[in-house]
């Protein structure tokens, strides 16, 4: 892509990234932070291509350490937000048990 | 292998960056959040794919064998950790992140014939390493490896200068001769700055800093995405890169601070340093069974959970607290101040956890107008949330903050460990009010007393 139309497309990027999140309660401040942080794990896909056209075997080891480390900001990124998302989620079931425990 | 044609991979990568902004949007809405965040794995899987499918790669076998490793270490940590140690976590990945970015670009360095191409080399270089380095020293202070006070010596301002001014001058002869001595310089230039950037910050502005450096990661991932040519780097680092802006400010904004006083404040000294002084003026102290009583024939009971709920852990005990006096007909409510906890929303988790409905977690807009009609506003381990001097004494440092205003409800019962200041290091002059009654001792256990007491009643 020439530099003209990823410049485009990086404006763009800009203003959808600060419109999506701007009416956003301060409940959910930290999982969107999470959630955001696990996007950015998709560093993923060029450490991939990095390791993919490693020649000598001490690029192939510093592009898998980039492979292994982008896994685990992308991977524990999505899991530790569902977690914490869950949390969320369970309100509906307590709230009946705790209701049917009053007199 | 390459199965996808050009506008296959492009049509792909298009379908994960809509993943993404729809996970984001997702994020925002309490209803939609958890599926929003299962759409951005569904973007991050799609994009995966697409690069094994449309790339022609060596090492397919070890760079699996990677992608295992980095799976099998960090998804049982992260389905392990405790709720309360979660934000380091936060911060951990966040760095990896970096780390991970760094690399990639200088791995591209050799590949970069064009001096414009090694400028997005050298800025992802840069901030990579100091989004490793600062998330490295955020987790430190989190999990208390080292002091989460301000971390200040003499010359430190000249050393951040020194070092800035040197990073500067690397950078731009690596782009001029796309030297690999010199990145290698710059990047240790960029771990150095990113330690000594978050070394100063208080560990009540902490996660301000790792919203900031979540960010930094986001512009790291964009700019490498200009260095390989790849569209989706370039959306999803930007759109980490702008919202993690968008997010920084909200959070400062909700402590009554600005991000640049958070990051330089400490450097002028002006700091949450604050002060550790006990004071000697008299205070009403209180027994559980006092506190249990007050409750327990109360009508309308506000709890305002902060900082010292979430490091005793005593969510769960909050939680039993107010169902023992909702089993007794008394309405109880949490009153969450958006920077509870040791991250914004972080207390509506914490609480969430511990199976406190949603309709009981009341933010501050919501509930400042009732605690007039509260007969005991009950305050767990916060400090400075509450302060009046927020909103009555011009020179205070938290002065601007909203704060919930507990001294409207016609009770006040502090659970503090000691008199000690809060973060922000400035008397409570609610402490010393005539309805104010204080227990001290740590959180949970205070509640678990007064728990054992309001049962007995």
């Amino acid at each position: 892509m020439d530099g003209m139309s990823l410049l485009t497309v990086t404006v763009l990027a800009v203003f959808v990234g600060f419109e999506v999140v701007s009416k956003v309660s301060s409940t959910l401040h930290t999982p969107l932070m999470s959630g955001a942080n696990a996007i950015h794990g998709i560093i993923l896909v060029g450490a991939i291509i990095v390791a993919g056209q490693a020649a000598e075997p001490w690029l192939l080891a510093l592009a898998l350490l980039a492979v292994v480390l982008a896994t685990a900001n992308l991977v524990g990124g999505f899991v530790v937000t569902d977690r914490m998302l869950h949390m969320f989620g369970r309100k509906g079931p307590a709230r009946a048990g705790r209701k049917g425990e009053q007199p | 292998m390459i199965l996808l044609s050009p506008a296959w991979t492009s049509l792909l990568y298009l379908a994960a960056s809509v993943c993404f902004i729809l996970a984001l949007r997702g994020l925002s809405s309490p209803r939609s959040a958890r599926r929003g965040n299962l759409i951005g794995a569904l973007g991050a899987v799609i994009a995966v794919v697409t690069v094994f499918l449309s790339v022609r790669l060596a090492n397919i076998p070890w760079i699996l064998a990677a992608i295992a490793v980095g799976s099998l270490v960090a998804a049982p940590v992260a389905r392990r950790v405790k709720m309360t140690q979660m934000p380091q976590l936060v911060a951990l990945f966040n760095g990896v992140g970096g780390g991970a970015a760094a690399l990639v670009a200088f791995l591209e360095l050799d590949h970069a014939p064009d001096p414009w191409l090694r400028l997005a080399i050298v800025f992802t270089l840069l901030v990579g390493a100091v989004s490793f380095a600062g998330s490295a020293v955020t987790f430190a202070k989190l999990q208390e490896l080292i002091t989460t006070r301000p971390i200040l010596f003499p010359g430190l301002p000249v050393l951040m200068a020194a070092v800035l001014v040197a990073a500067v001058a690397a950078a731009a002869v690596v782009m001029a001769t796309g030297s690999t001595a010199l990145a290698v310089a710059l990047l240790v230039l960029g771990l150095a700055a990113g330690t000594l950037l978050v070394l100063p910050v208080g560990g009540a502005d902490v996660p301000i800093v790792i919203s900031l450096l979540n960010a930094f990661t986001g512009l790291a991932v964009a700019a490498s995405g200009v260095v390989l040519g790849n569209v989706l780097l370039v959306v999803a680092g930007t759109l980490v890169g702008a919202s993690g802006t968008i997010l920084t400010r909200a959070m400062a904004a909700a402590m009554g601070r600005s991000v640049a006083g958070i990051l330089f404040g400490a450097f002028r000294g002006g700091s949450t340093a604050g002060s550790t002084v006990v004071s000697e003026r008299p205070v009403r102290s209180s027994s559980p069974e006092d506190v249990a009583v007050l409750l327990g024939y109360a009508q309308h009971v506000i709890i305002v959970p902060g900082y010292g709920l979430a490091v005793a852990q005593g969510q769960h005990t909050a939680a039993e607290l107010a169902q023992a006096l909702e089993a007794r007909g008394i309405t109880v409510e949490f009153a969450i101040h958006p920077v509870a906890g040791r991250m914004p929303g972080h207390m509506n988790v914490l609480l969430a956890e511990a199976n406190v409905p949603y309709e009981s977690l009341k933010e501050m807009g919501e509930i400042n107008g009732e605690f007039k009609t509260a007969d005991v506003a009950l305050v767990v381990g916060a400090n400075d949330v509450v302060n009046p001097a927020a909103k009555s004494s011009p020179g205070s440092p938290i002065y601007g903050m909203p704060i919930l205003e507990v001294a409207a409800a016609r009770q006040v019962v502090f659970l503090k460990r000691s008199m000690r200041p809060g973060f922000a290091g400035i008397e409570n002059e609610l402490l010393y009010e005539p309805q104010t009654s204080l227990l001290f001792g740590d959180a949970k256990e205070s509640l678990a007393k007064v728990l054992g007491a309001v049962k007995a009643l």
